[in-house]
């Protein structure tokens, strides 16, 4: 479970960092780019969905540790 | 029991936060008043917290009478969890809401009638930990706990729904003593409920998901 949990981790950061070079790649024509339209609120949607996202993973893996305990 | 190892929930907490954190920042919203613009989207992550806070302190209270009733560490655990995570809770509330409160009315703290009865509640819990650590004898514990959580969670009334509502209150609904200094439901639009009602019920899955581990920590310490 473990392995799995880390290339779990190693995709998410995969496709943290490819949003990051392709807003660079638009960084010149920022009217079109969605992350930069309506006062950039849509950079704190991402951040607060990375959150949500980290906890609940976070979480879960204490839940699959603690139920790994319970079934020694 | 074998509740509290179920996925299901867990995936519906995941999936009702995940949908509250993107579709809370798309949703449209009213203009209520010319200073709120865009931070009336904290109603779908600061109301939440009180929400999902009084449905856990109030799971904590079912278990602390439980326990006087059955006298099993079980039920203590239960309701030692779920005080906690209540706990955290409020605080996340108070401090998201001095963050908006810092925009909204000038200031992060200001003597609301809301905001000091929610610190007063919150010192009331903090005082269940400081009785539980003051006592080494586990039943002793245990029961003394119990008692003082009904008494805790019955401060609540008072702190957080009644004299709030005697005065005049920053918070919204909050005109002389009518209305609910908390949220005016009238506020909200249809829109906005189909984020907030998910919002609420995610956290609370979340919060009981928190507390459960802790329970089945505690459970596997005893053992």
């Amino acid at each position: 479970m473990k392995k799995y949990f880390k290339s779990f981790l190693l995709v998410l950061f995969a496709i943290v960092c490819c949003i990051g070079a392709k807003a660079q790649d638009v960084a010149a024509n920022t009217n079109t780019d969605v992350m930069r339209s309506n006062g950039k609120i849509f950079v704190v949607m991402a951040v607060v969905a990375t959150i949500v996202t980290g906890l609940f993973v976070y979480v879960y893996s204490i839940d699959k540790k603690i139920s790994k305990l319970e079934n020694k | 029991m074998n509740m509290i190892r179920k996925a299901w929930w867990k995936w519906v907490a995941f999936l009702l936060l995940f949908y509250t954190s993107i579709y809370g920042f798309i949703v449209k919203v009213p203009k209520l008043d010319d200073r709120l613009e865009h931070s009336i989207r904290n109603m779908f992550f600061h109301v939440p917290m009180w929400f999902a806070m009084m449905i856990l302190l109030f799971v904590s209270v079912w278990y602390a009478a439980k326990f006087l009733r059955t006298t099993s560490p079980i039920d203590d655990f239960y309701s030692k969890a779920f005080a906690a995570t209540g706990t955290l809770y409020g605080f996340l509330g108070l401090s998201t809401g001095a963050i908006w409160a810092n925009y909204q009315w000038g200031s992060p703290w200001s003597g609301d009638p809301k905001q000091n009865g929610a610190a007063i509640a919150m010192l009331i819990y903090l005082a269940y930990f400081v009785l539980r650590g003051s006592m080494t004898d586990e039943d002793k514990r245990s029961r003394i706990a119990a008692v003082y959580n009904i008494f805790a969670f019955f401060m609540l009334f008072p702190t957080l729904w009644i004299l709030p509502r005697l005065t005049e209150s920053l918070h919204p609904g909050g005109q002389g003593s009518e209305g609910n200094p908390g949220i005016n439901g009238k506020d909200m639009d249809a829109n906005m409920r189909s984020v907030f009602y998910p919002a609420v019920i995610g956290w609370t899955l979340l919060g009981v998901w928190v507390s459960t581990l802790k329970i089945r920590y505690e459970i596997l310490k005893a053992k």
